[in-house]
Parts: C-alpha cells; sequence; structure tokens
C-alpha cells in the first residue's frame, strides 16, 4: 500500500484545497469539472458546453440531496439512471463521475456521500442493464421481423417460381449432375407422356432417341458441365414411353453453386415435332420434284455449287444433261396426263440407271440432268449416258398407249479446277443441243475446238449489223469470158468483208450467218447498189461496160421488195436494167411469188440466171416458163473435164444433158470453175457459152476488171 | 449486382454486420455476438476504433448542422444504420423541428428497427434500398412523400462509400445522385483511408473481408473524386477530425491515425 501512502497528499491537498477555494461549489462548477471528467468517455452527440448544460440539473439535484441516507441514496440513482438516458453508457464514464463528485461534493454533505455515490453507482448499473435488455430484445424484434419479412418474401417468391414451374408452357426439368431427373413439370410429363412422379429419377438420355443420346450427352458434359458454355441449345428426338418419336428442342444450363461449381442441370424443352415435320416437308418440297419426286433444280443447282465449294471441292465432276426427243409431240397429242404419266416412268427408269452415287434432277418439262461428282473421266459418264439410252429403249406403256421413247444426252466431264457452275450448264446445254442436231437418240460429249467455232460464229453473226452500218463491206469481180472468143461479157459481184480483227473474210464466212439473222436483206440491197453503181461508173468511164451479176439470196427472192429493191438500186444510180444480172438458186425459184417478181423485172430489161444448176432440185416443168435466160454449171460438174484423157463420164452424161436442155429451153450455158484450157475447150465443144474461174480471172478488186476494160 | 431484384435477400445473423457492429463502437447493445466478436477483433487491430467511430459520428453531427447553417431543410442519409443517440433528425430538430429526413439502409434489421422507432414520426420515412441503385432509390414512394427533390437536399454518405467497391463505381453512383438533386444541395461523405497507416488499415479490410459488407479503403484523391459536379465546401477534403472542428471539441494531435477522411460540397 506504499504507493496509496504517497499518493494520500495529493488526495488532501486536493480536499483542502476545494472547500478553502469553495466551501459550496456550485451547480455549474460542478457540472463544469463533471463534464470535463466524463467528456469521451461514451458515445454522445453533445459538445462539451452542451455537455456542461447538460449535467447542470443532475449536479443541482445532487448538491441538494438530503442527509437521510435512504433519501440521498435515491437522489443518487435518479442521477446515476439519468447519465445511462443520456447515453452515457461506459463503465468509464461512471468510474470517473464517482472520482470527479466524490471529489466535489462539500463537506457539510459528508454524511451524505457514500449513499449519493451508492445509488448512483447502482442507478446506473440498473439503468445500463434495463437499457442493454430493452436494446437487445428491440433489436431481437427487428432481427426476427426482419427475417419474418425476408421468409415471407422469400415463399412468395418461391411460389411465383413454383407457379411458373408448374404452369409454364415449356417442359422444365431439373436434374442432377449425372442427368438423374429431380423434378419435372406437367408440360414436360404431358410432352413425354409420363406423369411426373414417374419422370422424377429417371435418367434423362434414357428418354433421348438412341441415335441421339451420345451427341447429347457429349455436348452436354463437354461443354456445359466443365464451364466451356454455361447454356446450349439443340434439337433432339426423345422417345415418350408409348414409343412416338418426337423432337424436341432442348435448352440445357448448368446452375453454379457460390465456388462456381456445376451443381445442377435445368433443361427446358418443347415439343417442336410438329414444326419440325413442317419444316421437313417444306424444305422436301423446296428441293424436290412435285410430278417424280427427284430432286429438282434448286437441290440441283445447290450440289452442283457444292461440288465447286472452296474449302472442299470435288476434283472432278461430270454431268448428263437430257431431254427427251418429241416429248412436245406427245404431250400436245395425247393430253398432259399422258405426258406426265410418261415422265414418271421416264424418271423411274432413269432413277433405276443412274443409280445412288449420282443425283438425278428433273430440272423441268422433259430435261432431266444427272450429276455426279468425284467422276473419274469421261468414259465413266459416257458408260452411264448408254445406260440411261438402254433404259428407254423399250416402250412404255402409258393409258393403254405403247409409247417409243428416247432422250438425247449432252455429256460433260471436266475437272473442277478453272471453271465454274455456269460454265458447265453451258456446255451441258450445248452438248445436248449437238446431240439433237446428230439426230436424236444418241450422246454427244462436249468439244471444246467445237464450241470455239460456234462461240467465234456466234461472234460473227453479232457483229455484222455494226459492220453494214460501219461499211465494212466491199465487192470483189470475177470475170465472165465468151467461151468463142474469150471477150469480157461480165463480172460477179462477190461480196466481202473487211473484218477489223480478222481481216478479209469471204461470203462463206458469213452469208450461212446473215440470211439466219435476216441480214442477209440489208446486205443484199447494199450489194445490189454498189454493184449497180460500179457497173455505171465503168460505163461512164470506158464507154461501155461488163454485165454485173449480183448473187440474190433465198430470203431476198422471197422478200416482198425485190422489185423496189432492184428497181431502187437501177435509178439510184442511173445503170441500164440490161447491164444487171441476178443469180439466184433453183430453190429460191419454186413458188409463185418470186415468179411473179422475176417476170417483172425481167420485163424490165434485167437478165436472170440460175445458179449451181442441177445441184438442187429443180422443177423442171416449171422451169419452162420460169422468167430465166440462163443457167450456170457447178463446178462439182465440171471438175473432171480436165481430166487428160477424157472427163468422167457421168460428168460427161450430166452436162451434156443439162447444156441440152438449157439450149432447148432457149437459156445460155454459164461454166464455171474453169481452171485449165483443157477444161475450157472441152465445155466449149459441148455449146457452153460463158466461162468463169481462175483461167479467167481471180475474184478481184474494181481497178483489175478496169485494166481488162482499158485494153 | 448479382442478385437479381426479385429475390429477396436471406438474413444471416450469423453474419457481422456493418450496421451493428457500428452500434457496438458507439456503446449500444442493437448487436450480437457475432457482431460483438468482429468488432472486438477490429478494435484489436486498432484500438481507437471506438473513437473513430465517435469522430466519424460528431463529423455527422457537424455536417448536419452546417447543413442547417446553410438553410438545407431536408436530410437524405444513405447507410444510416441503426438508430443511436445523436441521430440526424435529433440533430436537426435541435434547429428546425419540421426538418424532412429519409433514412435508407440495405441492412433489413436496421431498417426494420429504425422503423419500429420512426413509426409515429410524420416527418422521417425509413427506405430499405442500395445505394447502388440510385434511380430505384430515388423513386421510393415513401421517400418522394417526404423530401422535395425540387428543393436543396443535404445528402449524406457517412461511413458508407467505402462498403462499396470498385466494381459499383462510387463516383458514377454519386454523380447519379447529384444529377437528381436540386441546385444548392449538399453532399457530406466520410471515407474509410489506407493513407497514413497502411498495415492496420489492410488487416481492417481483411476483417471486413469476411462480413457482409466488405470495406474499399481510398486515397484522398480518389475520396475527392467522389465530389464530381459538387464545389467544394472549406476546408474540402480533409482527415476526418479536421473537419471544421467545434471550438470545444479536441482535435487529435495525429488526425491521420482516425483513419477517415471527410468533406462537404455544394451542388453549384
Ligand atoms: C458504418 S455505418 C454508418 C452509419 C451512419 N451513416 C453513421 O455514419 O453514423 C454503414 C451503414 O451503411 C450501410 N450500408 C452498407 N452498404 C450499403 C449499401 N450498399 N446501400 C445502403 N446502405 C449500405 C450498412 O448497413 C450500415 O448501416
Amino acid at each position: 500500500m506504499s504507493s496509496g501512502a504517497r499518493r494520500r497528499p495529493a488526495a488532501s491537498r486536493t480536499r483542502r484545497h476545494v472547500p478553502a477555494e469553495a466551501a459550496r461549489p456550485t451547480p455549474a462548477r460542478l457540472a463544469d469539472a463533471w463534464a470535463a471528467a466524463i467528456a469521451g468517455t461514451s458515445f454522445v452527440s453533445l459538445t462539451r458546453p452542451e455537455l456542461a448544460r447538460h449535467l447542470r440539473p443532475l449536479a443541482a439535484r445532487l448538491l441538494a440531496a438530503p442527509l437521510d441516507a435512504p433519501a440521498a441514496r435515491a437522489a443518487g440513482t435518479e442521477v446515476g439512471r439519468a447519465l445511462v438516458a443520456a447515453h452515457f453508457t461506459a463503465p468509464e464514464t461512471l468510474a470517473r463521475s464517482l472520482v470527479a463528485l466524490g471529489g466535489m461534493l462539500p463537506a457539510d454533505r459528508a454524511a451524505a456521500r457514500p449513499s449519493v455515490l451508492a445509488g448512483l453507482a447502482s442507478g446506473f448499473a440498473a439503468a445500463l442493464r434495463d437499457r442493454t435488455l430493452t436494446e437487445q430484445e428491440s433489436i431481437r424484434q427487428a432481427a426476427m421481423a426482419a427475417q419474418t419479412r425476408a421468409e415471407r418474401a422469400l415463399r412468395a417468391t418461391e411460389a411465383r417460381f413454383r407457379a411458373v414451374f408448374t404452369c409454364a408452357a415449356t417442359g422444365i426439368a431439373l436434374g442432377d449432375l449425372t442427368g438423374h431427373i429431380l423434378e419435372a413439370n406437367p408440360a414436360l410429363a404431358a410432352m413425354l407422356g409420363a406423369p411426373p412422379e414417374r419422370l422424377r429419377g429417371r435418367d434423362v438420355f434414357e428418354l433421348v432417341h438412341p441415335d441421339d443420346a451420345v451427341g447429347l450427352r457429349e455436348l452436354i458434359y463437354q461443354r456445359v458441365a466443365t464451364g466451356a458454355a454455361d447454356r446450349i441449345r439443340t434439337e433432339k428426338r426423345f422417345v415418350t414411353d408409348d414409343g412416338r418419336v418426337l423432337w424436341g428442342g432442348l435448352a440445357v444450363s448448368v446452375v453454379r453453386d457460390q465456388e462456381g461449381r456445376p451443381s445442377y442441370l435445368v433443361a427446358m424443352g418443347e415439343d417442336n415435332t410438329r414444326r419440325h415435320e413442317l419444316a421437313e416437308t417444306l424444305t422436301y418440297q423446296a428441293t424436290h420434284d412435285a410430278l417424280t419426286g427427284l430432286a429438282n433444280r434448286t437441290l440441283f443447282t445447290e450440289r452442283l455449287h457444292r461440288a465447286f465449294d472452296r474449302t472442299a471441292p470435288a476434283e472432278r465432276l461430270g454431268v448428263c444433261f437430257l431431254d427427251l426427243d418429241g416429248f412436245k409431240i406427245i404431250n400436245d397429242s395425247l393430253g398432259h396426263p399422258v405426258g406426265d404419266e410418261l415422265l414418271r416412268v421416264v424418271a423411274g427408269r432413269l432413277a433405276d440407271a443412274v443409280g445412288p452415287d449420282s443425283l438425278l434432277a428433273r430440272l423441268g418439262g422433259d430435261e432431266f440432268v444427272v450429276l455426279r461428282a468425284d467422276s473419274t473421266g469421261e468414259a465413266e459418264l459416257v458408260e452411264l449416258a448408254e445406260r440411261i439410252l438402254a433404259a428407254l429403249d423399250s416402250p412404255v406403256a402409258v393409258a393403254g398407249h405403247e409409247l417409243a421413247v428416247s432422250a438425247s444426252i449432252g455429256v460433260v466431264e471436266r475437272a473442277t479446277f478453272g471453271t465454274d457452275p455456269a460454265e458447265v450448264m453451258r456446255a451441258a446445254d450445248i452438248t445436248l443441243y449437238w446431240a439433237k442436231a446428230a439426230g436424236k437418240g444418241r450422246w454427244a460429249t462436249f468439244d471444246s475446238e467445237r464450241d470455239a467455232a460456234q462461240a467465234a460464229r456466234h461472234q460473227l453473226s453479232e457483229a455484222l449489223p455494226g459492220a453494214l452500218r460501219a461499211e465494212e463491206f466491199t465487192l470483189a469481180y470475177q470475170p465472165v469470158v465468151d467461151l468463142t472468143d474469150l471477150r469480157l461479157t461480165g463480172v460477179e459481184a462477190l461480196v466481202r468483208w473487211r473484218h477489223p480483227r480478222l481481216g478479209l473474210l469471204g461470203p462463206d464466212a458469213f452469208l450461212g450467218l446473215a440470211e439466219e439473222t435476216g441480214l442477209v436483206v440489208p446486205l443484199g440491197r447494199w450489194v445490189l447498189s454498189a454493184a449497180c453503181r460500179q457497173a455505171r461508173a465503168w460505163l461512164d468511164r470506158y464507154g461501155w461496160a461488163p454485165q454485173v451479176s449480183v448473187n440474190l439470196a433465198v430470203r431476198e427472192v422471197c422478200g416482198a421488195s425485190l422489185v423496189d429493191d432492184v428497181r431502187a438500186a437501177l435509178a439510184g444510180s442511173g445503170l441500164p436494167a440490161g447491164l444487171l444480172q441476178l443469180e439466184l438458186t433453183e430453190r429460191a425459184l419454186m413458188g409463185a411469188e418470186p415468179t411473179a417478181a422475176l417476170r417483172t423485172l425481167c420485163e424490165d430489161g434485167v437478165r436472170i440466171v440460175i445458179d449451181d444448176f442441177g445441184t438442187g432440185y429443180s422443177n423442171l416443168a416449171h422451169l419452162r416458163h420460169a422468167p430465166v435466160h440462163g443457167i450456170k454449171l457447178a463446178r462439182s460438174f465440171t471438175g473432171s473435164f480436165d481430166a487428160p484423157a477424157h472427163p468422167d463420164r457421168a460428168d460427161l452424161a450430166i452436162v451434156r444433158a443439162l447444156m441440152s436442155l438449157a439450149h432447148t429451153l432457149d437459156l445460155t450455158v454459164t461454166a464455171s470453175g474453169v481452171e485449165t484450157r483443157r477444161q475450157a475447150h472441152r465445155l466449149r465443144e459441148l455449146g457452153a457459152e460463158h466461162g468463169q474461174g481462175w483461167l479467167y480471172g481471180r475474184p478481184a478488186e474494181p481497178a483489175h476488171i478496169e485494166q481488162l476494160l482499158a485494153t | 449486382m448479382e442478385r437479381p431484384s426479385w429475390a429477396p435477400e436471406q438474413i444471416d445473423l450469423d453474419l457481422p454486420s456493418a450496421a451493428r457492429m457500428y452500434d457496438y463502437f458507439l456503446g449500444g447493445s442493437h448487436n450480437f455476438a457475432p457482431d460483438r466478436a468482429a468488432a472486438q477483433a477490429a478494435i484489436g487491430i486498432i484500438p481507437e476504433l471506438p473513437a473513430v467511430m465517435r469522430a466519424n459520428r460528431a463529423f455527422l453531427r457537424r455536417a448536419v448542422r452546417f447543413a442547417l447553417d446553410s438553410g438545407v431543410r431536408q436530410f437524405l442519409d444513405i447507410g444510416s444504420g441503426i438508430p443511436t443517440v445523436g441521430n440526424v433528425h435529433e440533430v436537426a430538430r435541435a434547429i428546425d423541428p419540421q426538418a424532412r429526413v429519409a433514412y435508407v439502409d440495405t441492412d433489413p434489421v436496421a431498417v426494420t428497427h429504425s422503423r419500429a422507432l420512426l413509426a409515429d414520426d410524420p416527418y422521417t420515412v425509413v427506405v430499405e434500398a442500395d445505394v447502388r441503385e440510385p434511380e430505384r432509390l430515388l423513386a421510393d414512394d415513401g421517400l418522394r412523400a417526404t423530401l422535395d427533390l425540387d428543393r436543396p437536399v443535404a445528402l449524406l454518405m457517412v461511413a458508407l462509400l467505402h462498403f462499396v467497391g470498385p466494381a459499383d463505381d462510387p463516383a458514377d453512383l454519386v454523380r447519379r445522385y447529384g444529377r437528381a438533386l436540386a441546385p444548392g444541395s449538399l453532399l457530406a461523405i466520410s471515407h474509410g483511408t489506407g493513407d497514413g497507416r497502411t498495415a492496420e488499415s489492410d488487416a481492417m479490410l481483411r476483417l471486413y473481408a469476411d462480413t457482409a459488407n466488405p470495406l474499399t479503403a481510398r486515397t484522398r484523391d480518389e475520396v475527392a473524386a467522389l465530389f464530381d459536379g459538387f464545389e467544394p465546401v472549406e476546408p474540402g477534403v480533409v482527415f476526418l477530425p479536421l473537419w471544421r472542428p467545434d471550438e470545444a471539441d479536441e482535435v487529435p494531435a495525429r488526425p491521420e491515425r482516425f483513419c477517415s477522411y471527410a468533406g462537404v460540397g455544394r451542388k453549384p
């Protein structure tokens, strides 16, 4: 207790000191000292001055405490409670209060001091205990109320979810990670045809169609369960307990626990069977031909393109493009139902012949196509074409008719590299056309040279109209002589095309095209007027001119404008009609109209001869009255006249016959293709009046003729 | 927010709650054993923690007085916690008996308790809402019935935002509140920091990580950045005891040991 002893002087100094300074402290001074002692010991929201003010009534109460012990104690108790009520709840506050107050209560109150302080301590403790209990109680109630509230909310949410689960139109199952169903909702049960309790505990994968189960399992465990993806969507077949197969659209998600570990699987499914079937039907319909059930153009085109697919192209491919010969006639004469039935039967035979390795499609009408991807060469496709033709050998019995059918087939087989689907189909189309042109019931293979030639022809015919406008045509003239004295009597105008790229083209290269396209009419008109102008120019320059001979195409002769065109050419150039000769073929002479037109021209003074007489079909009876002045012998008869010994006997006989016929009808004869003197001699001996050929001059520029004219 | 709004919060009383720990620090008994254990552990790390909490509470009081002195009569106290002595409405009513206060907290127990205490008070409302959902919070019917947002409001975020992690971008949240407030409104923030005593603050962060309210300490710059859109009120963001201390308040010798910044801003 030595430390206590040492402290005493200080304590007694204080005691002595206080009564000396203030025998009776005022409540204000006591409150100030008290506030200083306890400030910061408890949490109160008061500032120090506020605190002192707050403590003043308490200080006053203490100063006024009666000496009587129970009463003094009651006053202390009151103050102790008041402290707690002001939130002085820290034990330290009590300790400091006791020290401060104990030291400051005036001496005349000394008797009451223990009771007051005892009362203060007990009042503080009791109030603190009450307060603690009250606060504990209130926070507990708050916690319970909050919990109740939260649980109610949770139950409400759960009820809502349960409602969603049971009322959902979508099938929902909750499963463990092994795929065993923990809960299934009524929609799922209805879908699978089993009550929910029968589904519980079952392995989901047992409900899946065996063909799909493995794939689904892999999908779920590799993607979802490992965390690679949290949700998968797929469509799989399910088998119901009563054996139905249905298509289920399925979304499987994994539910993870707080640590992110997979804990459940949730699967949602809907019955897509109807939609699936519809979609299948639609795809089937979109890619198949309703009549024959074969693939249609869409599917064929898709497969053809797939063979060229950048990522995995077929190395080679082959196509047999075919149509039935004469199908239109059958259709028109026996009616569409018969035609359709025929197509169905043919489709069946084709399918048998083609086999499963190639795609057989009907492109429309009576057009079929076989696509062979990864073909081994043309031989394989030709063999296929042969099989197809053989399959159509026997007649088809339809509605009581025995119909003979045949097909033409265009065969194309090539490497895919360097070509494309459009190119293949174009080639197949052309080849089919060739097969048909070659006489039907046969196949043809694609010939690139032939194709190129046709393409060139096509280009030429496209360029023709422009060439006429651009005046790319010119005329060459070949001399015609009198065989007795070799005098120049005429020239034949022959049209040439100065093609800007291909150079000078002879009539063989383009006249056929001009006939086909109808351009021969304007071209012929140009030839007529150019030839007439030339002849007129010679007449003017040399005082005489050879008769100029112009070839007329069949179309021109038959055209309504022939008379007008000839007259216009004559009038336009001022050439006397007698200096114009028209050459036409035997065929052009047929019919009444040409004859009438020719008669008119004949009356105008124009000369008319038949070119290449004896090579076509002549109506000899008609010839007798035809407005014709002469014939030209084709070079095919005169060729052998050059033979050293004697001409071919048949040729000789023909030429003799033709000559005598001509002369009987008062027609002159011009021998063409005369190349040697021997030929010329023999033909003149037989009675030919005129000759034309290399012996007398090739077709040449007008300037060359002019040399002859000048002599 | 991982928890969808329709899923009710589970109340786990074994998990210490910041509101109840705070009550314990302030000498209250509105707390349970786990709260007290956690609070004791915190005191073990920073023995002055009760003093820090008291200082924080004193800042709250000074900020409310400042608002009243500035003529602001409405208070939005977010993260209000468990009512204790010196509640905002008590402080405010000493000056204006009709001052309006909306108390907001996420802690369902604190909210329930506050409601029980303030049930009959016509000028206060207690809202259960999360500071991280400003638009939802501000749209609350009770809040709207109590506060007139067309007039200045003192927005109190006292010892709150260190419970909001960086992922929830507190600066953006404050900005969104600021947008909804009338000019002249005030923003009071106090915020825990590690500036000054790192070892302890790290230990604190670890401790709070296991409570319902993990802590994020922020630097002075980060705290100052929360006032974006508000004009700083003197003396700006300072260690908490230094913010306009009352004349009689003892200003501690080492204010940084209180591990908190405080500041007030005004919306222009
Ligand atoms: C330390 S107390 C502060 C109490 C009071 N503001 C004060 O300073 O005296 C923090 C309070 O913030 C609340 N709180 C924490 N996170 C919150 C959030 N996201 N939204 C609203 N309140 C939150 C806690 O429940 C707790 O009551």
